[in-house]
């Protein structure tokens, strides 16, 4: 069984505490700009609810059909405090028993995590821009209002911009310091033999 | 020939001559226009702020009103104490009681002087307060939602003029009457028993240093003359208060010619917390007093009016060292202490001369009993005494003075329409400029303070005349705006005015803006009629009383159809706004309604009475420019005869099937 080094350990270790932070700051961001708007408007995703000027946002986009936001639409608020604290748990249990497969298993998880985490925050924009009221006052033939999975989007008058928050830098580098050990690992056990 | 050719042209030389001197000799109309950068100086570019909020009385409108300087523009008239049908103040439910006084709902009066709250003498940016000339009140704005949240009448006053003066920690208002008026149970007494029957009363509100809240906490009875403007000592004089009087000659008829007679009327000097002391010591007498205090409750966005019936009252005549008389020419009009709190300046409003008195002296004269006498029982101290010197030959007519930071007074003239700036320890004359026309008041940002700001005076004027494209018998009114930092004053802007303005105070932008309140929120609306959401929308009748619980949200009403109601009937629309985003308001009109419109805020509610009185289907809408779809925010409410039995409905967004007729 390969081991890993006392420094990796420590790095694995640090990463899944750092994720802590996740249940205190909010994860993810959405701005949004307009000439009505100037200060701007923002909505804030956390582990377990959205905040932010939602009324505001949901008071808007019915004009054009779009759904009432609100918590309960969304079930990952349920589940999303168990997944987040499996992946400290998992990073904690690999610095302890300390087997390079783990930390593979670990850096598989972590980065399948992120990707399933970004496809469904897209099938949500999806839903969310697609699936309009069909009574709605204002319909433009065409138009779809997809707000954008990373980055900025014109949305009408509305410049939208999406993008992680405190809580994701956080897991951001949570994940380079995982992959990152492993390559150090895989590059010096090279070395060694 | 010859000789007629050249008689003749010399005879039109002689005229043509006589024509150009006589020209040359008459005097030219006076320079209005400003100079050099002044444009610059006044101009606040789009997007940007401006550096002072001026808060403005409205005179004769009742109301208050925000403009920003150095722009001149006007942002906002906040009601206070007159009817104002834009917003629904004064004819919504919540907000008639606070139009109530002793005399019953008085739905207009006369604004005419802004004291802004102070701490240790400074701007605090916390309330604004305003005095009604007529019917006698005082009332209270709080600057960060710049509503009108409190009234206080004032009994056994004639009319409040000297007020709505404020000490340094804004522990009392003043409010002085400027009619001497019979009090008590001898009140239907002959005008000519002036001097016997009647009296002037000086009310000291108290003010809670916490929310704001106003009570009297005493009167002081005075003799039987007017009073006209005051001021608070600050600093060394804090504890004293000082008013001008006129009418010390006691006329009660053309006092035009009558109260002009004596060379010096009086300046009232109040040792406050003398009068504390008696308090304290249980000399005060109370006293039945009939008299108004109207609260709004931000909760319930509903005014409460409650009458009162009882005021605590100090007899001055009776209990020694509360108040002093010091001479001062010619009927003063402005009564102002120096930021040190060591000079108070009187501006005897027909006089020649700007009399400067020294709070030590006054001290002393009092110590060493320097009187010249009394008046009905009050010692009169020697003017001599009590002066720290006079400006000689100032101008002519000086009505009031502000002062800047770097010792410098700038009085107004009324008669001689022209601004002074002199210095107060020297009382010499440094500058003059010509106001457009017949200046009243005038106002330098922090001027009545310990810390004035200085950098702009402000001059209120009477009288516009060709200042401004006509509009018929009636102009508006005007002011008019000089940059001081430098030692010569410059005009640098005319602006327009609503209302007539007397007193105004200026404050820095940063003190009231951070606070500005953007919405009421929802979850603390405890408005009994409120519905806090469509869900609680609803018509419930109570007798004859429909009450509509209304919501409004972009772009609808709820409910928008209502059926039922029947002639006689009192419908009441309880609007509540379910916005919680900053601007956006709703208004609320149905046709036909005898009192007005309302507008509501973002998580407010507010109640329009509607008496229909014919049959039929009235309209209803949002008044204000909401949304897109503001146009489509509208409903109908059906009434139908005395006797019908057309059930009680409402509803939204339900279509029904082809209605039965009418009546059923």
């Amino acid at each position: 069984m390969k081991t890993l080094r006392p420094v990796s350990r420590l790095l694995v270790a640090l990463a899944a505490l750092m994720m802590i932070s996740a249940y205190y700051v909010p994860l993810w961001q959405i701005l949004m700009w307009a000439p009505q708007y100037p200060e701007g408007l923002a909505m804030k995703i956390w582990i377990n609810t959205i905040t932010g000027d939602v009324k505001v946002i949901s008071a808007l986009n019915h004009y054009i059909g779009m759904k009432h936001i609100d918590v309960e639409m969304f079930p990952e608020f349920g589940y999303m405090i168990y997944i987040v604290g499996f992946l400290i748990g998992f990073g904690l249990i690999t610095a302890a028993l300390n087997r390079r497969f783990l930390l593979w298993m670990y850096s598989v998880l972590l980065i399948a995590t992120a990707t399933a985490a970004l496809v469904d925050f897209w099938l949500w924009g999806y839903d969310y821009g697609h699936n309009l009221d069909p009574t709605a006052a204002i319909n433009i033939p065409g138009m779809s209002y997809q707000p954008p999975l990373i980055g900025t989007k014109q949305l009408l008058n509305f410049t939208a911009f999406s993008g992680p928050d405190v809580g994701g830098w956080i897991f951001i580098i949570s994940g380079i310091l995982v992959l990152g050990t492993l390559g150090f690992e895989l590059y010096t056990s090279k070395k060694r033999v | 020939m010859k000789t007629k050719i050249i008689y003749r042209t010399l005879t039109a030389l002689v005229v043509l001559a006589t024509v150009v001197v006589w020209q040359g000799c008459k005097p030219k109309a006076p320079a209005s226009i400003s100079m050099g950068d002044a444009a610059s100086k006044a101009y606040v570019p789009p997007g940007k702020y401006d550096e002072f909020y001026n808060v403005v009385s409205g005179g004769f409108n009742g109301q208050m009103s925000i403009y920003g300087l150095p722009s001149g523009r006007l942002f906002r008239i906040i009601p206070v104490f007159s009817q104002f049908p834009e917003s629904g103040w004064g004819y919504s439910e919540e907000t008639i009681p606070m139009l109530n006084t002793s005399h019953g709902f008085v739905p207009w009066d006369d604004l005419h002087h802004i004291a802004l709250s102070t701490t240790k003498g400074e701007h605090d940016g916390r309330w604004a307060f305003g005095n009604a000339n007529n019917t006698p009140r005082v009332a209270r704005v709080d600057m960060k939602t710049f509503k009108t949240v409190e009234i206080l009448e004032l009994p056994n006053s004639g009319g409040n003029h000297s007020s709505p003066f404020i000490t340094e920690n804004t522990e009392y208002v003043v409010a002085g009457t400027r009619f001497s008026v019979p009090v008590g149970d001898k009140t239907d007494v002959p005008i000519s028993s002036f001097k016997e029957n009647f009296k002037g009363y000086i009310s000291f509100i108290s003010v809670d240093p916490a929310d704001g809240k106003m009570k009297i906490a005493f009167q002081l009875k005075t003799p039987g003359v007017s009073f006209d403007l005051a001021r608070a000592g600050k600093g060394k004089s804090h504890g004293w208060f000082f008013f001008s009087t006129y009418n010390t000659e006691q006329a009660y008829t053309l006092l035009e010619v009558n109260a002009s007679q004596k060379d010096k009327d009086f300046i009232m000097a109040v040792n406050w917390k003398k009068a504390e002391e008696y308090i304290r010591a249980g000399k005060g007498q109370i006293t039945k007093a009939k008299y108004a205090h109207n609260v709004w409750d931000e909760h319930t966005h509903t005014g409460v009016s409650n009458i009162m019936n009882e005021v605590l009252q100090l007899d001055p005549a009776e209990l020694k060292d509360i108040i002093y008389f010091i001479p001062c020419p010619k009927s003063p009009h402005g009564c102002d202490t120096d930021p040190t709190g060591e000079y108070i300046v009187g501006s005897g409003k027909l006089a020649a001369l700007i009399p400067v008195f020294s709070f030590t002296k006054i001290q002393q004269a009092i110590a060493n009993k320097d009187f010249e006498g009394e008046f009905a029982g009050i010692p009169v101290i020697k003017y001599e005494a009590a002066l720290h010197g006079e400006v000689k030959k100032p101008g002519l007519g000086p009505l009031h003075t502000e002062f800047d930071a770097n010792g410098n007074a700038y009085t107004s003239f009324f008669v001689s329409s022209e601004i002074v700036k002199w210095n107060v320890q020297s009382l010499e004359v440094l500058d003059r400029v010509p106001t457009y026309y017949s200046i009243g008041h005038l106002s330098v940002p922090g001027g009545p303070t310990t810390k004035p700001y200085g950098k702009y005076v402000v001059a209120y004027n009477k009288i516009t005349k060709d200042r401004y494209l006509p509009t018929g018998p009636e102009l508006t009114q005007s002011a008019q705006l000089y940059d001081i930092s430098g030692d010569k004053m410059k005009l640098i802007l005319d602006f327009p005015t609503t209302g007539e303005p007397h007193y105004a105070e200026s404050i820095p932008a940063e003190l009231v803006m951070p606070n500005s309140t953007k919405i009421y929120k929802l979850e603390e609306n405890k408005h009994p009629y409120a519905a806090l959401g469509e869900g609680q929308a609803r018509v419930e009748r109570k007798g004859n009383q429909v009450h509509v619980y209304m919501t409004a949200i972009r772009s609808h009403l709820t409910p928008d159809n209502i059926e039922g109601v029947k002639l006689g009937d009192e419908v009441y629309f309880h609007v509540t706004n379910l916005e919680q985003d900053w601007d956006v308001p709703h208004g609320f009109a149905v046709k036909g309604a005898n009192n007005a419109e309302i507008l509501v805020m973002p998580g407010e509610t507010t109640t329009l009475k509607w008496k229909p009185l014919s049959i039929g289907v009235f309209p209803f809408y949002c008044t204000d420019f909401c949304s897109a779809l503001h146009q489509e925010m509208q409903g109908y409410i059906r009434v139908s005869p005395a006797g019908s039995n057309v059930p009680l409905k409402f509803s939204t967004g339900k279509i029904e099937d082809q209605a039965s007729g009418a009546g059923l």
